[in-house]
C-alpha cells in the first residue's frame, strides 16, 4: 500500500453538514476554491466535474469511489489535459500527469468543532505533490474562513495561474 | 484561536522539534523508528517532542496496517500565515522570498 502524499488537518468551528454542503456543491466550491465549481450526483462511480467559475469549461475531473454524508467523501481527480495546456504545460509533461490522483475528505466531530482531514495520494511524482501542496493550503484555509465567517476571503490565483503570469 | 496558536508558538520555540518537522517536510510520512533514525537524541526525547508537536496539530499520524506514520501537517502554519499576511499580499511575499532563495543559491554556489 503506498503511502499518502500529502495530510492536511484542520479543525474548524462548523457542524458536519456545512462542511459536507462546503464540499459537494458548486456554489460552495466556487466561493473558495479558485473559483471552481464542483458538480456530481455524489453517487459511488459517478463522474465529478469542476468547471471554471459561471463557465462550461472544464478544468478538473474524477470519479467519486465513496460517499458517506456527511462523514467521508473520497474521489479520484486529476486536472483536464486542456486546463493544463492553458497553464502552459508541454505535451510530454501532460502526458506524465495523465494519471489519476486520489483526495479523501474526513470529516469527524471533535470538542464541538469538526476536524476535517485531507488526504492527497497517488500524486504521479514529487513535482506535482509539490503543486498540488501550495494548492491547497489556500483552498482549506479560505474554506474554513467560509465556514466560520460566512465570508469566503478574496480570491487568489492558483499557483499554476501565478507562474503563468510570471513567465 | 490565540490558544491553539500559543500552543503552536511553544512548539516551535525547540530547534529539536523544528528539526524534526524538517525531517518530516523532506519524507512525510514517516514510522516513529524512521522519524528517530540518525537523531542526536533518544527515542524517548524524540517521542516527546513529537507528542507535544501532535498536540499543536503540527504532526498528524495515520495508521497504515500496523505502523502510525507522521505527517508534516500545514494547517497551524496557514492559520499563522493567514493571520498577518493575508490573500492580498500572498504573492508579494512569495516573490521576495524566491527572490531571497535564488540570490542565497547563488551567493553558495
Amino acid at each position: 500500500m503506498s503511502k499518502p502524499e500529502f495530510v492536511y488537518v484542520s479543525y474548524i468551528a462548523t457542524t458536519a453538514e456545512r462542511m459536507w454542503a462546503a464540499l459537494t456543491q458548486g456554489e460552495f466550491t466556487q466561493t473558495y476554491w479558485f473559483g471552481r465549481r464542483i458538480e456530481s450526483t455524489w453517487s459511488v462511480g459517478a463522474p465529478v466535474t469542476f468547471f471554471d467559475r459561471g463557465t462550461d469549461v472544464r478544468t478538473d475531473g474524477g470519479v467519486v469511489l465513496e460517499c458517506d454524508p456527511p462523514r467521508r467523501l473520497v474521489y479520484t481527480f486529476r486536472p483536464e489535459p486542456d486546463e493544463m495546456r492553458r497553464w502552459g504545460m508541454s505535451e510530454a509533461e501532460i502526458a506524465r500527469h495523465s494519471s489519476y490522483s486520489r483526495v479523501s475528505f474526513t470529516i469527524e466531530p471533535h470538542e464541538g468543532v469538526v476536524k476535517l482531514t485531507l488526504v492527497h495520494d497517488q500524486l504521479p511524482d514529487e513535482q506535482s505533490a509539490r503543486d498540488f501542496r501550495e494548492g491547497w493550503a489556500p483552498i482549506l484555509s479560505s474554506l474554513k474562513t467560509l465556514l466560520e465567517t460566512g465570508k469566503p476571503l478574496p480570491p487568489v490565483q492558483s499557483v499554476k495561474e501565478k507562474s503563468q503570469a510570471n513567465r | 484561536m490565540d490558544r491553539d496558536q500559543d500552543r503552536v508558538f511553544k512548539a516551535l520555540a525547540n530547534p529539536s522539534r523544528r528539526h524534526l518537522l524538517d525531517r518530516l517536510r523532506a519524507d512525510n510520512g514517516q514510522a516513529l523508528g524512521a522519524v528517530c533514525a540518525g537523531l542526536e537524541m533518544t527515542r524517548q526525547a524524540a517521542t516527546k517532542h513529537l507528542a507535544v508537536l501532535e498536540g499543536a496539530n503540527l504532526v498528524v499520524t495515520i495508521r497504515r496496517g500496523r505502523e502510525k506514520l507522521h505527517y508534516l501537517n500545514p494547517a497551524p502554519i496557514v492559520d499563522i500565515h493567514d493571520r498577518w499576511i493575508g490573500q492580498y499580499e500572498r504573492h508579494r511575499v512569495r516573490a521576495l522570498s524566491d527572490l531571497k532563495k535564488a540570490l542565497e543559491e547563488a551567493h553558495h554556489e
